[in-house]
């Protein structure tokens, strides 16, 4: 049937990816750089990274785990610790006597290494709880993700993770601006540079996705008994996807350390589970577009965008009622809710871009899930 | 050595009772609908918020306790109706994720009302006085929860014994479907569930803020989750299981507090561990034990499934 | 994370247009020996042996209830037997016997005769790996995808490739000659048409199909179809029989069905075996079977669906 199926639509899908990446590097370069801008585009890109990551778990596999905040620490804190400069460690472990690693790693290689011990962490948690229902695995992997901030805050653990107190002076995504000569910065690459990792990692999930692994995946979401049926070994693909999916985790945490230049254990609570989750759920569980687009959406609204509702507008004299720091988070919430009750397959459902590109035949028709 | 662990111990029972009201809960609505409530947790921290302010607004406590308690009995009775029962059709997860929204939604609430700042439960006549058990200091409130949870746990365990809705209750935990055909009016039946498990919930917080006087948004997150690591624990759908396994973790995490301090007194460490920040996560690992080992809980019954 | 566990090699699915049909009764593909499944204390099936030779058409019938589809469970994986052995081409692909508590509560007979011998037991992904493939009693599809992706899955067990290689696209080779495959099985049971068509939008009869499509595709040399004419017209049962025996010719299959529909049975089927309360209570060819009182009996005439 694939022969019988258009390329444009791929086509035109790659093309716009091609010019995204074009105006983001072109942007950075003419805007000034501490536009809003830059953040939410850094920041959503990885959320991006991270939203497709669960997806590939939750929304393709129908794996539901509420486990990624506790892959994110893993990746952002194994980054951390293996580049910060040797010269800065003794001021960042500084109740640690300078800490017990002293050296460092390339930043691609911390980065592999942050998906791999987080995937080494999902290997082993998934031994005992991939075996369970889903609400039951639900509730594990949010207990084995609050185990893992209780054992990266532990001070006995501080001459690696530093305990309570946070990792910094690591490279950020600053960093990779070129500077000239004088001082100043030549040429922007703090953005462009998150867009490619987290583009060349959601194109490797992609490739996954629609390979017979990912075909394999799917089944054993709508099916399992049918899926096994047919030879396809649950536990194996089980493991293949929660591993997949934390490594992509560790790596966007490390992103999220590269974005926000500290991280602290602490901050990494089932909250941002959640909201990765809500993010998932708001652009389509089983799509990918859905999961960028929404990420980049959420964290425009909720950096950006509705920002003014956290202000104190005044009409003449008249207070408008409401406004005021924090109202921004209860208006996103409502939404969240409508979208959760009322439009429960999200923005893209479990289409992709190229599908909304070609004038898919009607009688692919949706039967009501 | 008594001495040392006496105060640890008493804290527990107390925190384990107020574990076991929120516990209970949740092991309700999970025996019937198959929920596991995320927002249960926020429904208790909203009961903390709610008595702040209306204390604060000048009524009498004595008011003000009962209004409490018919106001989160209305909050639960609220998001079932308007966040659980338009997708009892639908898949499993997407119940679950609205549960989840509630409960972002609840705390960026309290969060907006309350600016951030950590606010201060009124202090109770009574419970909140401060009584000497031996050595050990502690406030009224710890000697009065164990009972009052006993006596609730009866209470509730005879309402489903003996009551018609209670026995509703178990047809439809027992099987939903059968339940519906049978005439069991379903809708009653759940709003019943949400209005108990709120209710206790909400007396829940009451003790647990005068024991721990500070409320914020994210009050009822550890103690929701604990909460339901308790249900599980003690066998999902097992009401003296849940309370059980709310005591055994209270008391374990209050050790797991005091372990350096013990330990220390003992003479088996020299210097602090740090074992503190895992007072929480133990709470975690024993989930983790149980849903490996035994799935069904202490007190849980086997269910065999027809293929 | 290789994938070599198969224990049978199983033969390449082929079309066999120009042989003639295997001689039935030549080798024996499926034997159940003194097989018993307990649940608690329910005994669902009781010492029931019985077997399949090659190129075979068998049907198992009874009642409701008669522990029909609990027997394909058994050869399957799904559930693990009580007791007894399941041989599949001359080897033994599960084997049990009471242990622990159930050793106490057995309630069938012959629980001695294998307390010797090691329990073997695979999941029923491995079962498939051998060679046996299925269908189900209430249809199974996997209902986000179309009716060619379902197919296609069917080919995944047999893949040679990994994660790495199949994500790099290093397996298009493999991945090609696995999509016609999945197109060929298509047309062959004449599903081409709605190719792209989710799967559950079909037609019953045509989902039916798409179920058998799904299981050739695993490359079985038996397949076990599990209430294959249910909800079907007389018009729709009838090609369905003509198309099972189509397919068993084709691919050299042997082919063990469950069935309620007395017609198809007794048009298709070389013997039959009828179970009632999980006892079998005959077994012979259709004409045999039709004229059996013990038969009779157990159904109060035949119940045409």
């Amino acid at each position: 049937m694939n022969q019988k199926k258009s390329k444009k639509p791929m086509i035109i899908t790659l093309v716009l990816v091609a010019a995204i990446y074009i105006g983001v590097f072109i942007a950075e370069q003419t805007m000034p750089a501490t536009s809003m801008l830059f953040t939410v585009l850094k920041k959503g890109a990885t959320y991006a990274l991270v939203a497709v990551s669960m997806n590939l778990l939750n929304g393709f596999t129908g794996i539901f785990s509420l486990g990624q905040a506790g892959f994110m620490l893993v990746g952002a804190y194994v980054y951390g610790i293996f580049t910060i400069p040797v010269a800065q460690r003794a001021a960042v472990y500084q109740y640690f006597d300078g800490g017990v690693i002293q050296f460092t790693v390339p930043v691609i290689i911390a980065m592999i290494f942050a998906g791999l011990a987080a995937a080494f962490f999902a290997f082993l948690i998934g031994l005992p709880v991939l075996r369970l229902k889903s609400d039951y695995l639900a509730i594990a992997t949010l207990g084995f993700a609050e185990i893992i901030r209780a054992i990266f805050q532990w001070n006995g653990l501080g001459p690696v993770t530093n305990g309570s107190n946070m990792l910094r002076s690591f490279p950020s995504f600053n960093d990779f601006n070129i500077v000239g000569a004088d001082g100043k910065v030549a040429v922007y690459l703090s953005t462009l540079i998150p867009f490619i990792m987290s583009g060349v990692c959601i194109l490797l999930i992609v490739l996954l996705i629609n390979s017979s692994y990912g075909r394999a995946l799917k089944a054993i979401r709508d099916d399992e008994v049918a899926a096994e049926a047919m030879g396809i070994n649950l536990a194996h693909h089980k493991r293949l996807a929660f591993c997949v999916s934390s490594f992509f985790a560790g790596v966007g945490g490390a992103m999220l350390a590269m974005y926000q230049t500290t991280v602290q254990a602490k901050s990494f609570t089932s909250a941002m589970t959640y909201e990765i989750l809500l993010i998932v759920v708001i652009g389509g569980i089983g799509s990918v577009t859905g999961s960028v687009l929404s990420s980049f959406l959420f964290v425009a609204c909720s950096e950006w965008w509705l920002r003014f509702l956290d202000e104190q507008q005044m009409i003449g004299d008249f207070q408008v009622p409401l406004l005021r720091n924090g109202f921004r988070l209860v208006v996103f919430s409502v939404i969240i809710m409508i979208v959760v009750l009322f439009f429960r397959r999200g923005i893209m459902g479990d289409k992709e871009l190229p599908d909304l590109l070609s004038r898919r035949s009607k009688s692919k028709g949706r039967a009501v899930k | 050595m008594w001495d040392t662990i006496f105060p640890y111990l008493l804290s527990g029972v107390s925190v384990g009772g107020q574990y076991a009201l929120i516990a209970i809960g949740y092991t309700m609505v999970y025996g019937i609908l198959r929920l596991i409530n995320f927002a249960h947790g926020d429904v208790f921290m909203v009961a903390g918020i709610i008595m702040v302010y209306i204390a604060a607004s000048g009524l009498p406590l004595w008011l003000c306790i009962p209004l409490v308690l018919l106001i989160t009995v209305a909050v639960g009775f609220l998001i079932e109706r308007v966040a659980y029962k338009p997708l009892r059709s639908a898949p499993r997860m997407s119940v679950m994720i609205s549960a989840i929204g509630v409960s972002y939604t609840l705390q960026n609430l309290v969060l907006y009302i309350t600016g951030g700042l950590n606010k201060q439960y009124p202090k109770i006549p009574w419970i909140s006085e401060t009584v000497a058990i031996g050595a050990a200091k502690t406030k009224m409130v710890t000697i009065v929860t164990p009972f009052l949870v006993i006596a609730l746990v009866v209470a509730l365990v005879l309402l489903i014994n003996k009551t018609k809705i209670g026995m509703a209750m178990r047809a439809v935990s027992k099987d939903f479907e059968t339940s519906q055909l049978m005439g069991i009016k379903i809708n009653n039946v759940i709003s019943t569930t949400f209005i108990i498990g709120s209710f206790l919930a909400g007396v829940g917080s009451i003790l647990f803020f005068t024991n721990y006087p500070t409320v914020i948004q994210t009050s009822g997150a550890m103690p929701g989750l604990k909460a339901f690591v308790a249900a599980v624990f003690g066998g999902i759908g097992s009401i003296p299981g849940a309370v059980i396994g709310a005591f055994i973790i209270g008391i374990m995490e209050n050790i797991i507090k005091g372990l350096d301090v013990i330990l220390f007194k003992l003479g088996v460490i020299e210097a602090p561990l740090g074992l503190a920040t895992f007072s929480d996560a133990f709470s975690f690992a024993l989930l983790i034990i149980i849903l490996v080992v035994k799935p069904t809980g202490l007190f849980g019954e086997k269910v065999t499934d027809k293929v | 994370m290789s994938e070599k566990n198969m224990t049978m090699p199983a033969e390449p699915l082929q079309e066999n247009n120009n042989q003639p049909a295997a001689e039935p009764g030549k080798d024996e593909v499926l034997r159940l020996e003194n097989i018993t499944m307990q649940f608690g204390g329910v005994v669902a099936i009781n010492n029931l042996s019985l077997k399949v030779d090659r190129g075979e058409i068998v049907a198992l019938i009874g009642p409701n209830g008669a522990g029909k589809t609990t027997a394909f469970n058994c050869i399957t994986g799904v559930y693990e037997p009580t007791n007894g052995i399941v041989y599949f081409h001359g080897k033994p692909i599960v084997v049990n016997h009471p242990q622990g508590k159930m050793a106490k509560q057995y309630g069938g007979i012959n629980g001695d005769l294998y307390k010797n011998r090691k329990p073997v037991v695979h999941t029923p992904d491995k079962i498939t790996h051998m060679g046996i493939a299925r269908t189900f009693q209430n249809i199974r599809l996997f209902k986000s995808q179309t009716a060619f992706e379902n197919v296609l899955i069917g080919t995944h067990l047999r893949r040679t490739s990994n994660m790495f290689t199949a994500a790099f696209r290093l397996n298009a080779k493999e991945e090609k000659a696995n999509r016609e495959k999945a197109m060929n099985l298509l047309e062959i049971v004449g599903l081409a048409e709605v190719a792209d068509e989710l799967a559950t939008s079909l037609p019953y009869g045509k989902q039916r199909r798409l179920e058998i499509a799904r299981a050739l595709a695993t490359d079985p040399t038996l397949l076990l179809l599990d209430e294959p004419a249910a909800g079907m017209n007389p018009q729709e049962t009838d090609e369905l029989g003509e198309f099972i025996v189509d397919i068993k010719n084709r691919f050299d299959l042997t082919v063990f069905m469950i069935e309620h529909h007395m017609n198809l049975v007794m048009d298709i089927s070389d013997r039959i075996y009828v179970l009632d309360f999980g006892k079998q209570i005959a077994e012979g060819t259709p004409e045999e079977i039709q004229k059996n009182p013990v038969v009779i009996a157990a159904y109060l005439g035949v119940d045409e669906e």
